[in-house]
């Protein structure tokens, strides 16, 4: 049962005087013979913070939690983000006292057991890759690209070469074009075949000197394999430019085709998409990167290394590093997670695992195409777009009208509007943890959409706490941050 | 294999469906001489048990860790269990970004409290819902500086920076051909006079610490209003549990503060996931990076949260975003978000004023032993530099073998900036050292010193 006065917002909750006591008294004398801080530096009275008691507090945030819908609730077929079921056995391994407690400057010595934890990762994600140079640090898939493009800027500078252009298709996530002008890269945008695959004449004809590197994430967001990506890498390669895997979509291939073989120069790795780190309502992730034989000495600093003879891990720096992309060595805590993740599944695990995401993704498009276009085609691998255009003709429904509704159904929506390519796209993801059931069902919810009286659907959602937020006026007077009535 | 439903039975039935006789055949996408002929090469499979007893070998003990007096940018701070119980919901740590307001009014509305609290620890107008840690958001405060005043040759950086944040930024515009100033120190602070030296028209921003990176409090204030007068932006990096005790970044007029956040309820991690802090005067907020969440009302009139002024990011605005950033640091938010609510205005007063009391105490026990002193006279908050007779790097393992951990020490970053840096270290206080355990230290190394 919902619980409105426990979602007020906490500072409306608040109360002078009221709060919880969790820090002891002080322990040690007052002394003299250290410098006083002055009067200057010091605050001049209490933080303006909500004063609450705990059980308040855990009253508020129990309340919040059960207005969202999240996998572990709710089917959530958002597409690209791979939505996949978060065991929990990894939530207890990653609070192991090694792993939660150590600080980034506890010595070597003290490490031991996590670094040899982290050097396996680095060592299993080199091989899923087939790419042999590979850096934990990165924070998200997006930092992932800013830092393996910073890393071929390295090498082309210290080949003497300055290749100043990123390529990438017009279907290419937004971080592709952000994290290269990031980067200092002109940005160029390829518009693609009308089949959804790279359009080689074109891409031939924007090839060279100037290319430093071409973009593309495969299988690509139209949930189809680059079928051509070997006469692309060739032709990359040819002009002497590199290419870039943009490895969001990994749940599709694992153990079944491999970036390093199909022409990939450097990929980044979503550890919360495919190896099941929780996507923790927005984040934390983790992007690490995996790279050429002759891309890794410039890999940011530092890397996990093992001296076999001393069996000794430690922490070094690449021969010609970019240097450092963030603070202290990455996000340990999502990385450990993918780690348990590949543990648990081995080898064969997550073939098997990438072979169900692509057949629950056929299975599911199989059963939607006889009301929704999929303008793509018939075959997917573990995701697909459809395009609810011909209902925006028809009835004016849109795209949005049905994600809504879906929310109505009980399913998080796919995503919408996305890749820009395809109008009025819907792009599903259901992953391999989903049942046979639940895929039915969810179809069938969207059948019986598409079937409804637009009238109901453009009013969607009716069965949620909020329908339809004012976006932008939202935007046009920005309220990010509550303060006191006047008073 | 683990975490799969369908029966055989139920897999024929999807078969049918799809019209194919084999699993083979959907691979097909794939050109067959791409495709991988053999199993990955990885370690064998396990069971839950049997990954929770290999786990535990390796990661189960502290692994030879003494008591944490480790600073330099996360801190051993207490975390009230409140927190863990809170973040570990499900419905909070499986969801995403919330794309989809009416599904995710949770997390939006934790998210505008948590703006909103960010704002009210730091005194700045607006924060966003988060960047990756304290390093990174340094770097993007900077490039946020570059696209309010257009001035990108040059960056004065403190000499009392965190030399890891100095390094990030360095490889962040390495691309860029902004040039890094470095304005020295005089006795761990910057002088006006230094900061004046280091600035002229082209300069962007002027990027400050507090405390700084040794720990000394710095002349914010009269930095800021130098840096304004030559037409560059006040870039501050601060300690999240400062406001407790110390003046909040917006007292003193700077126009992007940021922090790490990690003390304020996330666990130390070995140094990730951590949760970047950002902040900035409400005049500057179309130029930020990083999500926003705004309140606004729905088609019935009523108050809700959703994803605001999203045209600054990069799935619209693509290579002319203000960040490249997606996936952000939202469950560390939300640990912070918890956290804040939990301890209040007292809480943080405490846990401010407890580390700088044990902190001094440390001092001054540390000090009264032969040899040792404090390397800078300023005052500190809770952590400072200390120069013994011994190098840093022996007398911290000899402090490791008697079970306190200390540091880092000023070798590891090669900072040659402080006279006799080779037997300087940092030692960091928080709420969570006892008196027994600050004499202990002290003990061990007096004991140290003595065996030499």
């Amino acid at each position: 049962m919902r619980n409105p006065t426990a979602t007020q917002l906490l500072f409306e909750m608040s109360c002078a005087g009221r709060g919880t006591e969790v820090f002891p008294a002080s322990d040690v004398p007052d002394v003299t013979g250290v410098p006083k801080i002055g009067a200057d530096f010091l605050a001049s009275g209490p933080l303006p913070l909500p004063e609450i008691a705990e059980p308040d507090v855990v009253r508020h945030f129990v309340n919040l939690s059960t207005l969202n819908m999240s996998v572990d609730s709710h089917f959530y077929p958002l597409g690209s983000c791979t939505m996949k079921y978060n065991p929990k056995r990894h939530e207890r391994l990653a609070r192991l006292p090694q792993a939660a407690n150590s600080h980034p400057y506890q010595s070597e010595s003290q490490v031991q057991g996590l670094l040899s934890v982290l050097y396996e990762m680095q060592t299993m994600l080199a091989e899923i890759s087939g790419l042999p140079g590979v850096s934990l640090h990165p924070a998200a898939g997006a930092q992932g690209e800013f830092t393996a493009l910073l890393t071929a800027a390295a090498w082309f500078r210290d080949r003497g070469e300055n290749r100043t252009r990123v390529l990438f298709p017009a279907s290419a996530h937004g971080t592709n074009p952000a994290s290269a002008a990031l980067a200092g890269f002109e940005c160029v945008q390829l518009s693609g075949g009308r089949d959804g695959f790279v359009d080689l004449e074109e891409l031939k004809a924007h090839l060279d000197e100037r290319t430093a590197v071409f973009m593309v994430t495969n299988p690509n967001t139209l949930g189809l394999f680059e079928r051509d990506i070997a006469v692309v890498s060739e032709m990359l390669h040819s002009v002497g430019g590199l290419v870039y895997i943009d490895g969001a979509n990994m749940n599709a291939i694992l153990g079944r085709t491999r970036p390093g073989d199909f022409g990939g120069d450097m990929m980044h790795y979503n550890v919360h998409k495919t190896f099941t780190g929780p996507h923790g309502a927005g984040g934390p992730g983790a992007g690490p990167i995996a790279v050429r034989d002759f891309l890794a000495p410039f890999l940011p600093a530092p890397v996990v290394t093992f001296d076999a003879a001393r069996n000794w891990y430690s922490l070094s720096v690449p021969e010609k590093s970019i240097g450092r992309v963030r603070t202290f060595f990455g996000n340990v805590g999502i990385l450990l997670r993918g780690y348990f993740y590949i543990r648990t599944l081995g080898g064969r695990g997550l073939r098997e695992a990438s072979e169900n995401a692509v057949l629950n993704a056929n299975y599911l498009l199989s059963q939607v195409k006889d009301f929704l276009e999929v303008p793509h085609g018939d075959r997917c691998m573990h995701e697909f777009v459809a395009s609810a255009k011909r209902q925006k003709d028809l009835t004016g429904v849109t795209t949005m009208d049905i994600a809504k509704r879906l929310l109505d159904y009980g399913f998080h929506a796919p995503t919408v509007y996305f890749p820009l390519v395809v109008e009025e796209a819907l792009m599903m993801e259901p992953t391999e943890t989903e049942s046979l059931q639940t895929l039915d069902a969810f179809a069938g919810a969207l059948r019986k959409i598409c079937s409804e009286p637009a009238e109901l659907v453009k009013g969607a959602p009716h069965s949620t706490a909020v329908c339809r937020p004012d976006e932008v006026n939202a935007a046009r007077k920005p309220v990010l941050c509550w303060s006191a009535p006047n008073c | 294999m683990a975490y799969l439903f369908d029966t055989p039975e139920q897999r024929k039935i999807m078969f049918d469906a799809i019209g194919i006789a084999s699993i083979d055949e959907l691979f097909q996408q794939i050109p067959a001489e791409l495709q991988l002929k053999r199993e990955l090469d990885l370690p064998p499979a396990l069971s839950e048990l049997a990954l929770e007893q290999d786990m535990q070998r390796r990661l189960g003990s502290a692994g030879g860790r003494g008591t944490c007096f480790l600073g330099g940018g996360v801190y051993d701070h207490f975390i009230p269990a409140v927190v863990d119980e809170i973040t570990s919901r499900g419905e909070f740590y499986t969801a995403y970004t919330p794309y989809q307001a009416e599904a995710s009014q949770g997390t939006l509305q934790a998210f505008y409290e948590y703006q909103t609290l960010i704002s009210q620890l730091t005194g700045m107008d607006v924060s966003n819902a988060s960047l990756y840690e304290g390093g990174t958001a340094v770097s993007e405060a900077v490039f946020m500086a570059m696209r309010i005043n257009g001035r990108h040759g040059r960056v004065a950086i403190a000499g009392t920076l965190h030399p890891e944040y100095r390094q990030v930024l360095e490889t962040y515009c390495s691309r860029l051909g902004t040039e890094l100033v470095e304005i020295p120190h005089t006795n761990g602070v910057i002088s006006a006079e230094a900061c004046r030296a280091a600035l002229d028209s082209e300069t962007c921003a002027v990027v400050l610490q507090q405390p700084n990176f040794f720990g000394c409090l710095e002349d914010i204030r009269g930095l800021t209003d130098i840096a304004h007068a030559a037409g560059a932006l006040s870039i501050l990096a601060f300690d999240a549990v400062s406001p407790g005790m110390l003046k909040r970044p917006g007292e003193y007029g700077v126009d992007i503060a940021v922090a790490e956040g990690q003390p304020l309820g996330t666990p130390l991690q070995y140094g990730g996931p951590l949760l970047g802090i950002f902040t900035c005067r409400g005049d500057y907020v179309r130029k930020m990076p990083g999500r926003l969440i705004g309140k606004t009302t729905d088609r019935k009139g009523k108050e809700c949260f959703v994803l605001n002024l999203q045209t600054r990011e990069q799935h619209i605005r693509r290579d002319k975003a203000t960040s490249n950033i997606c996936t952000n640091q939202g469950l560390l938010a939300l640990r912070t978000t918890v956290f804040l609510a939990t301890v209040g205005p007292a809480g943080m007063r405490q846990m401010a004023t407890l580390s700088h009391q044990k902190a001094r105490y440390a001092a001054e026990l540390l000090t009264a032993i032969p040899g040792v002193s404090l390397k800078f006279p300023g005052a500190f908050f809770r952590e400072f530099l200390l120069e013994t007779p011994l190098p840093a790097c022996d007398m911290l393992k000899a402090l490791s073998d008697r079970g306190y951990d200390v540091g880092p020490d000023m070798g590891r970053f090669s900072l040659t900036s402080v006279d006799g840096w080779q037997n300087c270290f940092l030692v960091a206080l928080t709420e969570k050292r006892t008196r027994a355990e600050i004499e202990g230290l002290a003990d061990a190394m007096r004991g140290v010193l003595e065996r030499v």
